[in-house]
Parts: C-alpha cells; structure tokens; sequence
C-alpha cells in the first residue's frame, strides 16, 4: 500500500501537520520512535505560550494534538526511521525503519525536530544518570532540599530551572552572557531573577562536572578573565540548546553545516515531495506554536505536490503520442484568448491530446519546465519536451499546433 | 518481577546469588512509564536466566542515590552484592538493556 503522506515525528510540527493532512482526507501515517508522542513539548513541564492557553502542562498539550490528529484519521506507528529514499520515477518515497519495515508514500514531510546538545566536557558522559541530567521533569525528585546547577539561560533554561526550584533548596545558573542578559524571552527572565532559590553565574562556561561515584561539584569558567572556580552542587542539569535529528537523510536532503533540513517558504526540501517542518528546519524560532505553523503549511504543501504530480503523470508523462500543454492564467485575458484558440483549433484532431496547467496554481511542475510567462504552449511526445513557444502573441506564433 | 523497598533491597538485590538487574523508575518520569512494558517483556523472557527487580524512588530516593543512581530510567546490574553495569537516560531504548542482558548473561 502506498501511502499520500508518511510523517516522520510525532511532536508538535508532525501532528499538526497530520490534522492537516487527514483534513485533507489524504492516507496518512505518522511514524515516531518513542512509544509516546509529542517530541520535546511533552517533555516541558509548563507551556505559556501557546496562544489561547495561558497555562498548560507539556505532556497535556502534546495529549490533545494527539487526539486531534487521531480524531481525523491519522494513523500513528511506532518506529524509528533509518532511511529515506526516493524511487526511479521520482514519486515514490521509500521509507525504512531500524526495526526493519518498509513503507511507501507520495509524500514525506520530516518533522524529526531536535534533541538537547551534548557539550562533551569531562564528566559530562561519565556522570549521566548520575547527577547529570537533561530532564528536569525525569529527574526534579532525586534534587529535593539539594543544590543543582543548571548550564544554558534559554527559555528551557530558564522555564525549567524554575519548575526545579518546587524541589531543590538552592540553584545555580551559570550564564555564559554579561550579568543580566539571558537568551530566554523578558517573562521568563524576570520570573527567574525574583526567584530567591535562583542564583547566577555571569560570563562563565562549565569547564568540568566533577564527582567520585556521583556528581559533587563543577569546575566553572570565567570566561572574560579565565579564573577557574570549583562550585559544591549534587547535580547538573544540562539545556544548552538542541542539535537536530538529520542523519538518516543526509546524502539526499540538503542541510546547514550545523545539520538543520534546508528548505523553501513552502517547506520544501531539494528533494520534489520531501518537505521538513518545525525544529528540524533551519529556521529563526524554534518555538510550538512555530512548529505548528510550518506543519500545517508542509502538509498544504504535501497535497498539491500530490495532486500536481498525479495529474502531470496522468495526463501528460503517461499518453503515448503527441500532447499539447498550454501553461496559462485564467484571469489574464490573452492567456485565455490563446487557450479558447487552441482548443478550437484542436477540437477536431483525435491524435493530439490538449492539456491545459494553470501555471500559477502548478507551480511545482511550472518550475520544472522552466515556465518564466504566462501562456506558454509545449508540444510533448510520448513524455519528452521537443518544442515550445513561450508567450506568443496568437496562434500564429505557435509554429508547431 | 520483584517490587522493591527499603526492607528488601538487600535480601532481593545484594544477597542475591544471581545475577540481578534493578529498574528505578517514578510515575512522574514519562520515559521510565514509556519503557516498562518493554523492562517486563524482557523480564519474561530472560526470567530463567536472571532476576528482574524494580525500585520506585518515591520514597526511596536515599536508597537509590546510595545506589549512585540519581537519574531515570537507570537499570542496574548486581552480582554478587556489587553493581556491574548501568544504563540509563532519556534516550534508552530497549535494544540497549537487551544488549547489555546479553552481554552479562
């Protein structure tokens, strides 16, 4: 079975995008490696900026765009993707999971997102479940009346160093900006600079997370005069931003240096049929309500790509013998001048098949073919291009009809 | 498997003369609710080779962290009175517990 549309992730981008596709009443499947869905807005302890809903746990949102995309048919898999190919004809996407099934579909839309960035100092792998952590919600309980050290000031930083004050007696951040500046937005810094649990550490990195059998201490930067401070704390929780989840693509999809999924306005990728949406992207804010966004236009994107695609397919590539395409505007009067000749002048002639492609509307195949004016006449021969005439005047100027 | 407490740990755990493997876990940690119906199938089918406990540090959380375990999901493997092995974190997957299984078996 060949799916419209195969969605790779499950968070916020992936199943917005699902309601949108399923809304469409395209076939569509959602597959995501975790046996829950939501990706990292479930694992945020409280959104606030989600619009309509002042206040909302993670998990809880993230339960709700579930159930929305479910509501309308989307069909949710659980599996992890190893690989993403694209068929002979170009249409076919063949997608493939670690656990070693394979499904096909017209469309993919990667909505992989992010996952928190390694830093990779010492001590960082050696203390993991040990005092070092990148999940205030897994492990907030084990700091009760303790003393942690939370390395970032972005919003997650930020958002949840606040959720840890419920449990720890003291917390420290350490900031690697000048005193005052954090990377969060202005609500969250000023929540966090009247939090009394919460102090900071200005102009300074984490150099080492020291500890014998669990973590009891780090070693931090200054890093404007590189004096070197040891600060007592019984564990370490890690929100130095995300680092995206593109490996399984790389080869075939174009990405940033950093690896973030190149695309257009349209999220599309270089790929014809492959779109990326939310944190995955190389965008300028990664944020849910972002997510969404592009979600919603992936999945638009998805289903005229389909529609285009199969239509080009049917009518055109597919017909033995001589087609005609005129690329045209219905509300651009020569355009449609042109277009009424045409088919007149070929009403009577069985052999050749007209086509008509409104050339904004089809603006995947209009690129394909290079279509810089509107009406422009192709003559094709059993699927191959052999002649034009791009914005002739009249009929006459169509040498070959 | 075997649930866990302040009481039994040693009995259950240290004195064991098998090989042991712990699953700490809390209601409060999605991924450690995530795994568990993958910790009971393994747990199943390993069950004649070794024994599967599990700890909820809810209310236990002095016994874990003297357990060096201060992050969840963590399973940890006991022989003979002393921890051997560790996994753990966020991005757990059964494969690696399973592996693990294999290779201490």
């Amino acid at each position: 079975m060949v799916y419209d549309v195969l969605i790779i992730g499950g968070g916020t981008a992936g199943l917005t995008a699902g309601v949108y596709c399923a809304r469409a009443k395209q076939k569509t499947l959602l597959l995501e490696e975790k046996r829950k869905v939501g990706g990292q807005a479930a694992t945020t302890s409280e959104l606030e900026n989600w619009p309509g809903i002042t206040h909302i746990a993670g998990p809880d949102l993230m339960q709700n765009f579930r159930d929305h995309a479910e509501k309308f048919g989307v069909e949710i898999k659980k599996g992890k993707v190893s690989s993403l190919k694209v068929s002979e004809d170009g249409f076919t996407k063949i997608v493939t999971t670690k656990e070693g099934e394979e499904y096909q579909a017209k469309a993919v839309i990667i909505g992989t997102g992010a996952e928190p960035r390694i830093l990779g100092i010492k001590g960082e792998k050696e203390f993991k479940g040990a005092g070092v952590s990148y999940c205030a919600t897994c492990d907030a309980s084990f700091y009760e009346e303790l003393h942690v050290v939370v390395v970032g000031s972005g919003n997650t930083a930020v958002e949840e160093s606040i959720f840890l004050t419920k449990f720890v007696d003291k917390l420290t951040m350490i900031v690697i900006h000048d005193e005052g500046t954090m990377d969060a937005d202005k609500v969250a810094q000023e929540k966090a600079l009247e939090n009394e649990k919460i102090n900071f550490v200005w102009n300074s990195t984490v150099d080492e997370i020291c500890g014998d059998d669990l973590v009891n201490g780090v070693k931090v930067k200054n890093i404007k005069t590189g004096e070197i401070t040891k600060i007592d704390c019984d564990g370490v929780f890690m929100f130095v931003g995300t680092v995206p989840k593109t490996d399984f693509v790389k080869g075939l999809v174009d990405l940033t240096p950093a690896g973030y999924v190149k695309t257009t306005e349209m999220m599309e990728t270089n790929v014809p049929g492959v779109y990326a949406a939310g944190d995955v992207r190389d965008k300028f804010l990664r944020q849910v309500v972002t997510a969404a966004g592009d979600g919603a236009t992936a999945a638009v994107a998805a289903e005229k790509y389909i529609e285009e695609e199969e239509n080009w397919q049917e009518k055109v590539l597919s017909r033995k013998g001589e087609t005609i395409v005129v690329f045209w505007s219905p509300i651009k009067k020569e355009s449609v001048a042109l277009t009424t000749e045409l088919e007149n002048a070929l009403k009577d002639n069985a052999d050749v098949n007209l086509v008509k492609i409104d050339g904004y509307k089809n603006n995947l195949i209009s690129r394909r073919y290079n279509i810089t004016a509107l009406p422009t006449v192709i003559k094709i021969n059993d699927g191959k291009e052999v002649e034009r005439a791009s914005n002739p005047s009249s009929l006459d100027d169509v040498k070959f009809v | 498997m075997v649930v866990l407490n302040k009481d039994n740990f040693e009995a259950e755990v240290l004195k064991s003369d098998q090989l042991v493997m712990v699953d700490f876990w809390t209601e409060t940690c999605d991924k450690c609710m995530e795994i568990m119906p993958d910790v009971v199938a393994l747990s199943e089918q390993y069950a004649d080779k070794m024994k599967f406990c599990k700890l909820d540090i809810k209310g236990n959380r002095r016994l874990a962290m003297a357990q060096k375990v201060m992050g969840l999901p963590s399973m940890v493997f006991y022989k003979n009175g002393e921890s051997i092995a560790k996994v753990s974190g966020e991005d757990l997957e059964k494969s690696d517990i399973e592996d693990k299984i294999k290779e201490l078996i």
